[in-house]
Formats: structure tokens, C-alpha cells, sequence
């Protein structure tokens, strides 16, 4: 989703933007298009998918993107587990989801066109590599009969490519051995789609021509398969016309493309660079989090440090040290690792030393699905410890909103000396969209004052606005002082086993954490501000499905708005008289019902909740009917 | 600095609260007789521990300190040596926390060589639980957890300590407190992870656990004092030696079958596999203390910290305006 523009209603400038003087078939104008491209995980469809998401952001379109592929990193070839996919939808106006189905369907063979066509509405167009429908490869796929001959496939508009024959004859003469032409037939489909949807493709010609600097021989190749595929398109008369989809209108400025793992690493380094301090970041690799530290691990000049932990706990007990000693400190992990953090975790928040955990959830329980999303850590994040040990949570809601987020966490971390865990989810993790990028003057402060005066020191003596403790780093003269888990003496932090002193501290540190709500703005219902028929609530990856299908509705006349949690605790201070304004709280949510659980507790709400647990985000076809039937009730 | 170190400038005002007789209180007072003596300021230096009685010791020091939780501490000093290499940081680890539900810490913050002064109280009993069996019990130990006597196979933290590839490897005890200081001064010099076993009584649990190299009408003839390019010679009289026989070693007595200090092996800290095979000593061979292994390989912490100084060297200091626009980028007008 991009920033919509702040004056609307300029006209749209739909086809004069393009040069299409080559053109000579008809072309068609759309409005928004969602294309899936799935294959063999060795077939390249998510640098296919980026790499047109990348041509159609350069084309000014608001774009969403959803990759989707399997755990296993080289499943047999041909089989559906070693399926791999990759949505886009572009559009020439706003959009909040990678689409519920696609228009067009790219499959490179038999199983990845097997395991995508219950998603394929009638009509829509599926592109398919002619050529990898041998009996082999149907039989790998469990087809029986081969689905582009026995008519199986009639209500969709089947374009068969020979895509294999077609790329070996451009790279003929290259001297490059079968699999190297076999590798590279994704770039002829990504060719062929560019030429389809009239994208610009110089940034894929750059792209190569930056990864294949050492290789010149495999660079023509690809550059060769590309054009091959492009003009394909054009000379080939299985496409009567190819379309447009013109920019949409955005807010001005300057933006990039960015994955929500990419902008969760760029919020930490933002908050680092702001704070004047330097990053640490202990982190163990797990699906989907590793990004986050692959990133971190590349900026060592600013300065960052990774650590490479032996385990989860290594990583959580790494960046509370780091904190002690006055680094930024970051943990990341997804689901598995938060089990396994939460001690530490329980003691940073005795300690209260600043850090942010951040979960970038799959599905559960145990291992799960790790490459599919879901928002079933929520309650793991607020109770998921032992003791009472009240924590800050604030959960993205798109790709880009997870730099805010992470910088957000960094700045109530250290401002309120506190561990805050960050929620975000596979789907933010490895989704992309535009980000207008901010200007790093316009980040709010995040400042570090470490205490340095020893006269009156006590380590857990209280800021009266924040109720912080004074962050006293080792180095300093005058300050030495014990931290740790046992309960300590009120200021001072010395072993206590004084009830009344053990019930004031876990009542002092719950105050604090509710402090927090000082920082939170005050809450928007988008529709409906002052009340209405019925509310959706919800947090996390959801924000796009739900706000579109609350749009939708709209659109019939129905009194329905949209409320989108980014603080998760503490909740904000006006969320409960905000949501008695509406007859019908409905919480959408990935889960068995978290949040609703914490707002009919917390408030006495009677919300009711739409939950949907199968590692893929809402359909805004799901949440319409779902709003519908909850209006009619 | 103004005025030299005392001890005095160690000890914070906190009551130790250890068990009476406890030889964590002789390991107390030689670390802070000691301190003074590396010139460094109270608030320069870091003890932190994790979960066990040893672990109360950060408490009585007088510097800044972290008593953390069970097993992670040199995790968590791990983090703090990184970014703070400024710091002398101390963990504080006991056979439990540090050979069991921190065994995995252990092992990697040795083999990654972080910049951190290791001492492993060793009692081979858990003593804040009351007197379960630890990793470093004897098979056959009775305890509360273990009526009918432990079945499974000790640690022996010294061979661990070598199986990680430590680079400073070493043995004391709790009531030798002149070894015990010298073996905290060689530690201190070495940069690098050093490990430093110490046997510690439990009197309440596991009481003389250690007598035969701690007593001191009978430990002449038990316990092996290692050093660097001497023989290996111990006893009541200095008349025992360790000879090799073939692949073996042997406990020989000088003088007698014509065995002169010659035939003894010397004692090399850099022999790795004389370091294992020394670690490995068991009745009737004494029990070597002292510094088994000591090399020299750069440090974790210092190797990061040259990762960042060379990347802000060649590309600059980090540019957050730069960072945020790389990548395709696109201006909407």
C-alpha cells in the first residue's frame, strides 16, 4: 500500500505516460492486476516476482506482494511441497492487498499449476511452459491426465509457451550447458509479462547486468532471454494486446520498494543512528526472522553488531549484556524462539534494561508452518512468562509500517528503560510495498541520557513522567551497582524478601509499563469517527484485507469503520470508550481469538471475533461476507 | 589515578551470606586481595554470574555487577565484552550453572574466545537446590535425587574446557589461596577466554570432596603442581615424578631403578596433547592444578570490533539519509 495523495481528485494520466510507439498491438487499459507466478523452488519465481514488482513500482503503480513458498529448501523437483509462489497486484489507485486471486496464473509446471488452481477464478489467464507437461512431471504431480489436453482447464483462457524451447534458442551459440538454460527460463517469462503488461525494464537489465558482472557469458544469456521473452510477446499471436496499468496517484516523493524484513532492520538502524548509539543485535537464524539479521550484518560501519548466537537464549541473554552496557540492544526469533527467550526476557524486565524482542510469527504450535504467517503469539507476548511481568508490545501493520514500528520500540525501550517485544508476521516479513521514504530529520527524537552523577544515585530510583529508572552503564565512576533477578529493595535494587517491598515493585513496574499510553496518539476509527453500526478491529498484518473490505462496504452504504492497533500494550487509554461508540466490535485476527479474548477481559465489551488459522492472511472476500453476515444479525 | 587500590575499594557493603565454612568466602577474599594489584578501577570491571551459590558473588564486589540467570552469563557477558571492550569482564559459574543448564554457553563463548576471566566453582554437588548430584559427581554419588547412587558419567570441566578449544585453560582450589592468586594473575594476562577451574568444598553438601589434594597432611602426595618448562614432579619429598612408559604415563619415584629428573616429562602449557592427557590424570596419577594449556588466537570481541573499524575505514562512517535510499528508488511528482 502506498501513501494516498492529499489532494485527490486529479484526473488520471492514464497511457500518456508510456512511450508505446513500438507498440503495435492493441492495448488495453486496466485498472488493477494480480499475477501469481509459481514454479519448482529451483525455478527463480520470487526474483521473477521482485523483479516485476520492481518494473511496476518504476511505473508509478501502488503494488502489494505476497511470496508464498515451501520450508523445504530444494523439495524434489516437480512435486507440489517444492512449490513456490509469488503475488503481485499493481494497480493504478490504492491498494491495501496482494489480491484475493489472480487474474493470471504463470505456472512453470504441472504441480505448481496443481497446487494454485483452487485459487484461479473462471476466466482468469494461465500461462503455462507447454514443454514441462511431460508424463513425468504430470505423474510427479499426481495428474492422471495431462490438464492441457483433456479439457480440464476450459473455463480459464490457457496461453501454452514452449518457455524451455524458446529460451535454449535464445542462448544458442552461448556455449552454456542445459541446466544453465534451464535456470534461466524465468527470465523469459518475466520477458514476456513485462512486454504483457508494458513494464519499464531497464531496472531488470541493471539488475543483471550488477549480478552477472563476473559471469559476462551467463549475463547475455539472461539479457538475451529476456529481450527473447519480450519480444515474444509482441511478434507471437497468442496475445491479441497487451495492457496498461497506468501509475496511480500517490503522495510525492521519493520511494523504494521495501520487504517488512528490510524495513524492521532500517527502523533499528534509524533508531540506533538517532539515539547516537551504537546497534547490537544477538540473534539465532530462524524462518522467517534471518533476514533481519542478513541485513544488520551488512551495516557494521555505522556501527552494528551481529552476533550470531549459539541458541535463542544466547541471543535474548547477548543483547541484555549489550544493553547493559548502553548499546541499543535487539533480539530477533519467530515463534519457537520466544518460548525459548522468555526467561531473559522475564529478566530484563526485573532489570529494567532497554531491548526490543521481535517476533516475526508463523504458524504454530511447535514448529508449524515457519514460511506461513500468523498472529497467534500475541498472548505469549503479553503473559507468556512467569511472574508478573508486564511488557510493551507494538505490532506492524505493512511492510513499510514495520520501520516505524521497529523505531517506535527502540525509542519507548530506552525512554521508559524497558523490554518491548515487536510483533510482526511472515506475511509483513517477506510482503513488500512503496515506501515513501522519511526524512531522517523528521524521526522523533530518541534520546539516551545516561546517569553519570553519583551523588544520590540509586539504581532503581524513577523518572516521575516515564517512571524510568536511570540507565547507568558500567564505565562510570561512582555508580557501581548489582543488577539482577532476585527481587530487589525499592531504589536501591539490594536483595529484599520484604513482602510489601516485593508487592511494590511488581505494582511499581505494571505502573510503568502503563505510562506508556502518554506516548500512544489518540485512537482513529477510519469511516465511521463518532460510532457506528458496527466496528472492525484489528492489529498486525490484517491492517490491508480489513481496510479493504471495510472500503467495500462502505461503498454499499453501510455505516461499518475500521480501528488498527499498533500498541498492543499497553492498549491505548481511549480504546475502550472508542469501541462503545460502535453496536458491534467485530476482531478479525489470525488466531483462535487473542486480542478479543484481551478486550471483552479488559473492557467488558462483548466483541465477537472472526478468526481464520491457515498460514495465509484474510481474503477481503472473507472479511465482506463476514461484516455482512454480522450486519444482518 | 590518585591513590593506589586497596582491597577495601572491592568489597561492597553487602553481608555475604554463603554457608559458615564455605569455600566460596576464601575465593572472595583472593579475588579482591587480588584486584588491586591489575591496577584497574572498580568501575571498570564487571562481575556477572548466573544461578547457584557461587553466583551470589558479583554482590559482594564492589564494582558494577549482574547476577543473571541460570546458565547464560557468559552469554550475557558475551553482548557486554563485545560492545563495551573497555571493560574487564568476570563471569562467575559453578558446575551446574556452567557444565549443566549452561553447558551449551560454556562451550561457545570458549571456542569464540571472548576477552572474559571463566572461574568455575567447581563442588560437584548442587548446593542452593540442597545436595542433588551435578555434572561433575562421582557415578555412584548418593544424593537426594539419586538414593540408589548416580549412573551417569561426570564432566570433567578441564577436558571440556580443551575440547572448546579454550586458549587458557587452568586448575586451583579453594583453600590453596597463594595458587588461587598466582592462577587469577595468569588469567588476567591472557587475552582471551580464561577458564579457571576451581575446587571448591561444599562443607554442607559435599563436605571434603577434595581432601585428598586440599588436606594438607596428605595432599603432597595427591595434587601436581603445574608449570610451565618444569618436570613433573610432586610428593611429600619432591620425590615422585611423572616418566611416559611408551604412550603412557606413570608415576615413578627418583632415585630408585635409576629414574633421574631427566626421565620426567616437562611440563609445555602450549601442548594441547599434553594439556588432554594431564586433564585426564586419575588415581593413581595425582591431580594436576595450575595452568594446563595457555595460546594465543585473537578474541572474538576484538575481531568484531575490527570488522567495524575496517568497514568504517573503507566505506565510511554509516550514512542513514544514504542507507534509507539504496535500492531502486522512484520519485512520484
Amino acid at each position: 500500500m502506498a501513501v494516498p495523495p492529499e489532494a485527490a481528485g486529479q484526473a488520471a494520466d492514464s497511457q500518456g505516460q508510456r512511450d508505446s510507439g513500438g507498440v503495435r498491438k492493441a492495448l488495453q487499459r486496466r485498472e488493477r492486476v494480480v499475477i501469481r507466478f509459481v514454479g519448482d523452488s529451483g525455478d527463480g519465481m520470487q526474483l521473477t516476482g521482485m523483479q516485476f514488482t520492481t518494473e511496476s513500482a518504476l511505473a508509478g503503480n501502488d503494488i502489494a506482494t505476497l511470496p508464498d513458498f515451501p520450508a523445504e529448501i530444494r523439495a524434489p523437483a516437480g512435486t507440489l511441497a517444492g512449490v513456490s509462489g509469488f503475488q503481485l497486484n499493481f494497480a493504478s489507485n490504492q491498494i491495501f492487498t496482494a489480491g484475493d486471486e489472480p487474474d493470471v496464473l504463470v505456472a512453470m509446471n504441472p504441480a505448481a499449476l496443481k497446487a494454485n488452481l483452487d485459487d484461479v477464478p473462471a476466466n482468469a489467464v494461465i500461462i503455462v511452459d507447454r514443454e514441462a507437461f511431460t508424463e513425468a512431471n504430470l505423474k510427479r504431480a499426481g495428474y492422471s491426465s495431462n490438464p492441457l489436453t483433456d479439457h480440464s482447464l476450459d473455463k480459464y483462457q490457457v496461453i501454452e509457451v514452449d518457455v524451455t524451447k524458446l529460451t535454449t534458442l535464445a542462448v544458442k551459440g552461448l556455449g552454456l550447458n542445459n541446466r544453465a538454460v534451464f535456470r534461466s527460463r524465468n527470465m523469459f517469462v518475466l520477458g514476456l509479462l513485462s512486454w504483457l503488461y508494458q513494464r519499464p525494464t531497464q531496472s531488470t537489465i541493471q539488475y543483471l547486468e550488477t549480478k552477472f558482472k563476473k559471469t559476462p557469458d551467463v549475463l547475455e544469456a539472461n539479457l538475451r532471454v529476456f529481450k527473447a521473452g519480450f519480444n515474444y510477446g509482441e511478434t507471437t499471436e497468442l496475445f491479441t494486446s497487451s495492457y496498461s496499468v497506468p501509475a496511480a496517484q500517490i503522495q510525492t516523493g521519493l520511494y523504494r520498494n521495501i520487504t517488512g524484513n528490510t524495513a524492521t532492520a532500517l527502523g533499528f538502524v534509524a533508531a540506533a543512528v538517532k539515539s547516537g548509539r551504537p546497534l547490537f543485535l544477538g540473534s539465532y537464524p530462524i524462518t522467517p526472522a534471518s533476514d533481519v539479521l542478513h541485513e544488520l550484518a551488512g551495516f557494521k560501519n555505522f556501527p552494528i553488531y551481529t552476533f550470531q548466537a549459539e541458541d535463542e537464549i544466547a541471543g535474548a541473554a547477548s543483547a541484555i549484556g549489550a544493553a547493559f552496557g548502553g548499546a541499543i540492544a535487539i533480539t530477533t526469533t519467530s515463534g519457537p524462539g520466544m518460548n525459548l527467550k522468555a526467561e531473559a526476557v522475564g529478566l530484563a524486565v526485573k532489570t529494567e534494561l532497554p531491548m526490543v524482542i521481535t517476533d516475526i510469527q508463523r504458524a504454530g504450535p511447535s514448529t508449524g508452518m515457519p514460511t506461513k504467517p500468523e498472529q497467534a503469539d500475541l498472548l505469549i507476548s503479553m503473559y507468556g512468562r512467569h511472574g508478573e511481568s508486564p511488557i510493551a508490545i507494538i505490532a506492524a501493520s505493512t511492510p513499510a509500517d514495520c520501520f516505524e514500528c521497529a523505531y517506535e520500540a527502540v525509542r519507548i525501550a530506552v525512554k521508559y528503560m524497558t523490554p518491548v517485544i515487536l510483533l510482526t508476521d511472515g506475511q509483513l516479513a517477506n510482503g513488500a510495498e512503496p515506501w515513501l521514504l522519511p526524512s531522517v530529520d523528521s524521526l522523533p527524537p530518541i534520546n539516551v541520557e545516561f546517569r553519570t552523577d553519583p551523588n544520590g544515585f540509586l539504581p532503581y530510583s524513577r523518572d516521575e513522567k516515564t517512571l524510568a529508572r536511570p540507565w547507568a552503564i558500567p564505565g562510570t565512576p561512582g555508580l557501581e551497582h548489582r543488577l539482577g533477578g532476585i527481587t530487589g529493595e525499592n531504589l536501591t535494587g539490594n536483595i529484599s524478601y520484604s513482602p510489601a517491598n516485593h508487592e511494590l515493585m511488581i505494582r511499581t513496574r505494571a505502573r510503568k509499563i502503563a505510562c506508556i499510553t502518554q506516548e500512544i496518539p489518540p485512537t482513529e476509527a477510519f469511516g465511521e469517527p463518532t460510532g457506528g453500526d458496527l466496528v472492525v478491529l484489528g492489529w498486525g498484518s490484517t491492517f490491508g484485507p480489513i481496510r479493504e473490505a471495510v472500503k467495500q462496504v462502505r461503498e454499499k452504504g453501510k455505516k461499518v469503520s475500521h480501528i488498527h492497533l499498533r500498541y498492543l500494550n499497553p492498549l491505548p487509554k481511549d480504546l475502550a470508550e472508542t469501541l462503545r461508540k460502535f453496536k458491534t466490535v467485530l476482531v478479525a485476527e489470525m488466531n483462535m481469538g487473542q486480542l478479543l479474548k484481551l478486550i471483552r477481559a479488559d473492557y467488558l465489551i462483548d466483541a465477537v471475533g472472526f478468526n481464520k488459522i491457515q498460514g495465509r492472511p484474510f481474503k477481503v472476500s472473507e472479511l465482506v461476507n463476514r461484516i455482512n453476515r454480522t450486519l444482518e444479525a | 589515578m590518585a591513590t593506589a587500590l586497596t582491597r577495601k575499594d572491592f568489597v561492597s557493603d553487602q553481608e555475604v551470606r554463603w554457608c559458615p565454612g564455605c569455600g566460596d568466602y576464601a575465593i572472595l577474599a583472593q579475588v579482591q586481595k587480588t584486584m588491586p594489584e591489575f591496577g584497574i578501577e572498580p568501575h571498570n570491571v564487571v562481575f556477572i554470574s548466573g544461578i547457584g551459590c557461587s553466583s551470589r558473588f558479583p554482590y559482594y564486589m564492589k564494582t558494577y555487577g549482574f547476577h543473571t540467570i541460570h546458565g547464560r552469563a557468559p552469554a550475557i557477558a558475551t553482548g557486554l565484552k563485545v560492545t563495551r571492550p573497555d571493560l574487564d569482564v568476570w563471569v562467575i559459574t559453578g558446575d551446574g550453572d556452567g557444565l549443566s543448564i549452561g553447558g551449551n554457553h560454556l562451550i561457545h563463548v570458549l571456542r569464540r574466545n571472548v576477552d572474559l576471566k571463566i572461574l568455575l566453582f567447581n563442588n560437584r554437588i548442587y548446593g542452593l537446590t540442597k545436595g542433588q548430584y551435578s555434572p561433575t559427581s562421582e557415578v555412584g554419588k548418593i544424593t537426594k535425587s539419586t538414593p540408589a547412587g548416580s549412573v551417569d558419567f561426570p564432566f570433567n570441566p578441564i577436558t571440556v574446557a580443551l575440547g572448546a578449544h579454550a586458549t587458557f585453560v587452568s586448575r586451583t582450589i579453594d583453600v590453596e589461596q597463594k595458587h588461587l592468586g598466582e592462577t587469577l594473575k595468569r588469567a588476567h594476562q591472557h587475552r582471551g577466554a580464561s577458564f579457571i577451574e576451581i575446587l571448591q568444598n561444599c562443607n554442607i553438601f559435599n563436605d571434603a570432596a577434595f581432601n585428598d589434594v586440599s588436606d594438607k597432611g596428605i595432599k603432597a602426595d595427591h595434587q601436581l603442581v603445574l608449570e610451565h618448562g618444569k618436570s613433573l614432579i610432586f610428593g611429600k619429598n619432591r620425590d615422585k615424578g611423572i616418566r611416559m612408559n611408551g604412550m603412557r604415563p606413570e608415576v615413578v619415584t627418583l632415585g630408585q631403578g635409576g629414574v633421574s629428573e631427566t626421565d620426567l616429562v616437562v611440563h609445555d602449557e602450549t601442548n594441547l596433547a599434553l594439556a588432554f592427557m594431564l586433564a585426564n590424570f586419575d588415581a593413581p596419577l595425582p591431580t594436576p592444578v595450575g595452568v594446563f594449556y595457555a595460546t594465543s588466537r585473537p578474541t572474538y570481541d576484538g575481531a568484531m570490533n575490527q570488522q567495524l573499524a575496517d568497514a568504517k575505514a573503507k566505506q565510511g562512517a554509516g550514512d542513514l539519509e544514504e542507507l534509507l535510499k539504496r535500492g531502486d528508488t522512484w520519485t512520484v511528482n
